[in-house]
C-alpha cells in the first residue's frame, strides 16, 4: 500500500459520510425546491420558481431569526466571558474541575426536560407570582419573545463558555506579567493583552451558538407557545403539518445560503482582526 | 414458593436490561422480578401480597408504539396490558391530524397504531398509508353494536380499515371567574372576547380544522369551508386576534389549570377533566355550530409489531377496558356494550352529552379540509405572521 493509498483508505469513511449524510440530503433538499406540493402534500416534481417567489409569506420567521439568534449569541457571550475568565485565571486547580463540570451539568439532561421546567418558571405561578407577592402585577414572560430569548442563551451558553475559557486558559501569564511590568494598568493590560488573545475563543463561541441558533425550533416551540416563530419552526410547520415539502425545502435552502453568507462575511472580518493584531505586534 | 413465582438469573438480567432501556415501567420491572414483592416482605407489611410473573399468552413481543391525543387514555389499562402480555405500550402524543398524516406520508413513524379521527381515513387509505384490519384478530370488535354514526367513517367501500375509539365535540373551554357574569354561548363571543377583555388569555389548537373551522363559523360560514374568499376573511380574522392568543396549542389543560389561560379551544374529555377538578371551567359549544368528531384505532401499513397492534386494539375496545377509559379521560364511546357499563351521571352528563339542538348544528369534519393546500397554508403562515 501506498502513502498515497494509505490516505485514500483514511479519508474513506469521513468521504463515505460526509458523501450519504450531507451531500446526498442537501441534493435532494435543492432539487425539490424545485417542485410542487402533492395533491394529499408530499412532493411532485416539477421545475417552478413558485416556491422562492412564495419566501415573504414567512418573511416573520427569517426576521425573528435574524433578531434573536444575534442578540442570543451576544448576550450569551457577555454573561460567558467573564464566567469564563474567572474560571481561567481566577480559579484554583482544584476549584477548576469542580466548576467545570457544573457548567456541563445541565447537558446531563435533555433540553427538552429544562425547557419545560422553565415553562412553568416563566408560567404565572413563577416568576409572575413572586413579584406580584412584591406589588408588582401583570408583568406576562411566558410566550413572550423575551422567554424564547432566556431559553436560547439558557441552553447555549455552556457552549460559549468552553471555547473562551480554553483560549483564556492557554494564554500565556508571563504576558501579563510583562505587560504590568512595563507599567500597564490591569485594565490596560485587559484590553491590550488579554481580551486579544482570547478574540479566537469568542469567535468560535459566538459561531457555534450562531449557527446553532440559526435552526432553533424546539426552544421557540416550547416558551414562544407557537407564536415566536423562527425559521425552524416554519421548517417543521411545513414537513410535519402542512406538508409542502417543495415549499419547504425553498425555506431551507434560503436559511442555508443566508447563514453561509453570514458566516463566510463573520469569517472574513475575524481573520482580518487576526492580521491587523498581529501587524501591530510585529511593530 | 410455586414454580412459576421463580424468575431465572438469565429472566432477571433480561427484565433488568429492558427497564433500563426505558422500555418497561418501574412497577412492571418490580412485578416481574419479584423484587417489589421481595421488598414488600422484607418491609413485613403485607406479607401475604404476591405479584404474578409476566406470561405471555401468545408472543407478541415486548412493546406496541400507540400514537394518539392528549389526556385519552387510562395509563392504568397500559399496565394491566403489559401484565398480561408482556408488551410495553410506548405512547406518542400528538396535536393534529396533520402531524400524524405527515410522519406517515414521510415513512418510517414506527408506530403500531394510531388514532386517526373519521374525515382522514379516506386519504390514508387512498394514499396506502392503512392496513385493513383483520377482523379475526380482533374479537372484541362487535360491528352491530357501534352507533353507525360515529363507526361509518372507519369503513371504506366496505373494508374495515378502522375501528371506533371515541366521538365528542369540539367547542371552548372558558374560566368563568374572569367572565363578569356575561354569558359566553358562541364563536362570535370567544373571538370578540379574545380581541377584548380576554386579550393574551386564549389559546387555540395548533390545528388547521378546529382553528381555521371555529373562525369561519364567525362569519357563519360552513366549518368545512375551503372556499378561497370564505378562507381570506377567515385568515384575516385571525392574523387580527394572534397578537391577543395566549397561545398556539393543542396540549392546554396545564396552561387552563394554572390560570394563564382563561379560555382555549376545546375536546369534550378535556372540557370533562377541566370541569370536573375546576368547577369554574366550563364547557360551551358555540351556537353557530362546530365540529362533531369520531375517533378510530387503526394500524399503518408496515406496523413493526403488528400481532401487538391487534392485540392492544382489542384489548382497548374489551368493554370492560373501555369504560375505565372513558371514567379516566370523559370522552363519550358509540359501543353499546360500553355504555352499558357506565354509570348513569357520566350518561347524563351534559358535556359528554350535549343539548340536541346544539348536536344539530356540528358538522363532521370534511376530507378535503385534510388536503387542501389553502387551509394548510393558510395555518402555517397564521402561526407564522
Amino acid at each position: 500500500m501506498t502513502k498515497r493509498e494509505r490516505n485514500w483508505l483514511l479519508l474513506l469513511p469521513g468521504g463515505a459520510w460526509f458523501l450519504i449524510m450531507l451531500v446526498l440530503p442537501l441534493t435532494v433538499v435543492f432539487i425539490f425546491s424545485f417542485g410542487e406540493r402533492g395533491d394529499a402534500g408530499g412532493y411532485v416534481p416539477a421545475f417552478t420558481l413558485e416556491q422562492y417567489a412564495n419566501l415573504p409569506a414567512r418573511l416573520t420567521a427569517f426576521e425573528n431569526t435574524m433578531i434573536l439568534a444575534p442578540i442570543g449569541t451576544l448576550i450569551s457571550m457577555l454573561i460567558a466571558y467573564p464566567l469564563a475568565y474567572q474560571l481561567a485565571v481566577n480559579t484554583s486547580r482544584k476549584w477548576k474541575t469542580v466548576l467545570l463540570v457544573l457548567v456541563i451539568v445541565p447537558f446531563w439532561t435533555s433540553i427538552l426536560i429544562r425547557s419545560y421546567a422553565w415553562i412553568y418558571i416563566l408560567g404565572g405561578q413563577g416568576i409572575p407570582n413572586l413579584l406580584e407577592m412584591l406589588g408588582i402585577e401583570g408583568v406576562r414572560l411566558i410566550y413572550t419573545p423575551f422567554a424564547v430569548l432566556i431559553g436560547i442563551i439558557y441552553g447555549y451558553l455552556p457552549l460559549m463558555v468552553f471555547p473562551i475559557y480554553v483560549s483564556l486558559d492557554r494564554l500565556d501569564k508571563r504576558l501579563l506579567e510583562a505587560s504590568s511590568d512595563l507599567g500597564a494598568k490591569p485594565f490596560a493590560t485587559f484590553m491590550q493583552v488579554t481580551l486579544p488573545l482570547s478574540v479566537p475563543g469568542i469567535a468560535t463561541g459566538c459561531m457555534l451558538v450562531f449557527i446553532l441558533l440559526m435552526g432553533e425550533f424546539l426552544i421557540p416551540a416550547l416558551l414562544g407557545g407557537g407564536k415566536v416563530f423562527f425559521v425552524g419552526n416554519a421548517l417543521v410547520d411545513l414537513f410535519l403539518q402542512s406538508r409542502n415539502w417543495a415549499y419547504g425545502s425553498a425555506v431551507a435552502v434560503t436559511l442555508i445560503v443566508i447563514m453561509l453568507v453570514t458566516v463566510t462575511v463573520y469569517m472574513r472580518l475575524i481573520s482580518r482582526l487576526n492580521t491587523q493584531r498581529d501587524d501591530v505586534s510585529i511593530m | 414458593m410455586k414454580p412459576e413465582d421463580y424468575i431465572s438469573k438469565r429472566k432477571f438480567m433480561e427484565e433488568l436490561r429492558r427497564y433500563q432501556k426505558g422500555s418497561v415501567s418501574r412497577r412492571h420491572f418490580l412485578g416481574v422480578t419479584g423484587l417489589g414483592a421481595a421488598a414488600v416482605v422484607l418491609g413485613a407489611a403485607m406479607p401475604g401480597l404476591r405479584t404474578t410473573p409476566a406470561r405471555a399468552a401468545t408472543d407478541i413481543g415486548d412493546r406496541v408504539v400507540l400514537a394518539t391525543w392528549p389526556n385519552y387514555h387510562d395509563p392504568k389499562n397500559f399496565e394491566i396490558f403489559t401484565e398480561q402480555t408482556g408488551a410495553f405500550t410506548q405512547v406518542n402524543v400528538f396535536g393534529s391530524n396533520e402531524e400524524m398524516l405527515a410522519k406517515l406520508q414521510a415513512g418510517g413513524s414506527g408506530w403500531d397504531v394510531f388514532v386517526p379521527t373519521n374525515y382522514t381515513i379516506t386519504t390514508y387509505v387512498s394514499e396506502d398509508l392503512i392496513e385493513p384490519l383483520d377482523l379475526s384478530k380482533l374479537p372484541n370488535y362487535e360491528a352491530g353494536a357501534f352507533d353507525p354514526r360515529f363507526s361509518d367513517a372507519g369503513i371504506v367501500d366496505g373494508t374495515v380499515y378502522a375501528v371506533p375509539k371515541n366521538w365528542g365535540t369540539t367547542g371552548f373551554a372558558v374560566n368563568t371567574s374572569h367572565t363578569g357574569g356575561k354569558e359566553m354561548a358562541s364563536w362570535k363571543d370567544f373571538w370578540d372576547r379574545t380581541m377584548d377583555d380576554f386579550s393574551g388569555r386564549t389559546m387555540v389548537h395548533d390545528y388547521q380544522l378546529t382553528t381555521i373551522g371555529n373562525a369561519l363559523k364567525y362569519f357563519g360560514y360552513s366549518f368545512n369551508s375551503v372556499d378561497p374568499k370564505e378562507l381570506a376573511d377567515a385568515e384575516e380574522l385571525l392574523l387580527k386576534v394572534k397578537p391577543h392568543l395566549f397561545a398556539i396549542s393543542s396540549d392546554y389543560q396545564p396552561a387552563m389549570r394554572s390560570g394563564d389561560a382563561w379560555m382555549t379551544m376545546c375536546w369534550t374529555g378535556d372540557g370533562k377533566q377541566l370541569n370536573s377538578d375546576i368547577p369554574e371551567i366550563q364547557y360551551v359549544l358555540g351556537k353557530e355550530g362546530g365540529e362533531l368528531w369520531s375517533d378510530y384505532y387503526a394500524i399503518p401499513k408496515g406496523a413493526p409489531h403488528r400481532e401487538a397492534a391487534y392485540a392492544l386494539i382489542n384489548f382497548l375496545i374489551d368493554p370492560e377496558v373501555n369504560a375505565r377509559e372513558v371514567l379516566a379521560h370523559g370522552y363519550p364511546v358509540a359501543d353499546s356494550r360500553t355504555n352499558a357499563l357506565l354509570p348513569k351521571e357520566i350518561l347524563e352528563d351534559p358535556i359528554l352529552y350535549p343539548a340536541q339542538e346544539l348536536l344539530d348544528a356540528l358538522e363532521f369534519g370534511a376530507a378535503a379540509t385534510l388536503t387542501d393546500p389553502n387551509r394548510a397554508e393558510l395555518l402555517a403562515r397564521f402561526k407564522s405572521a
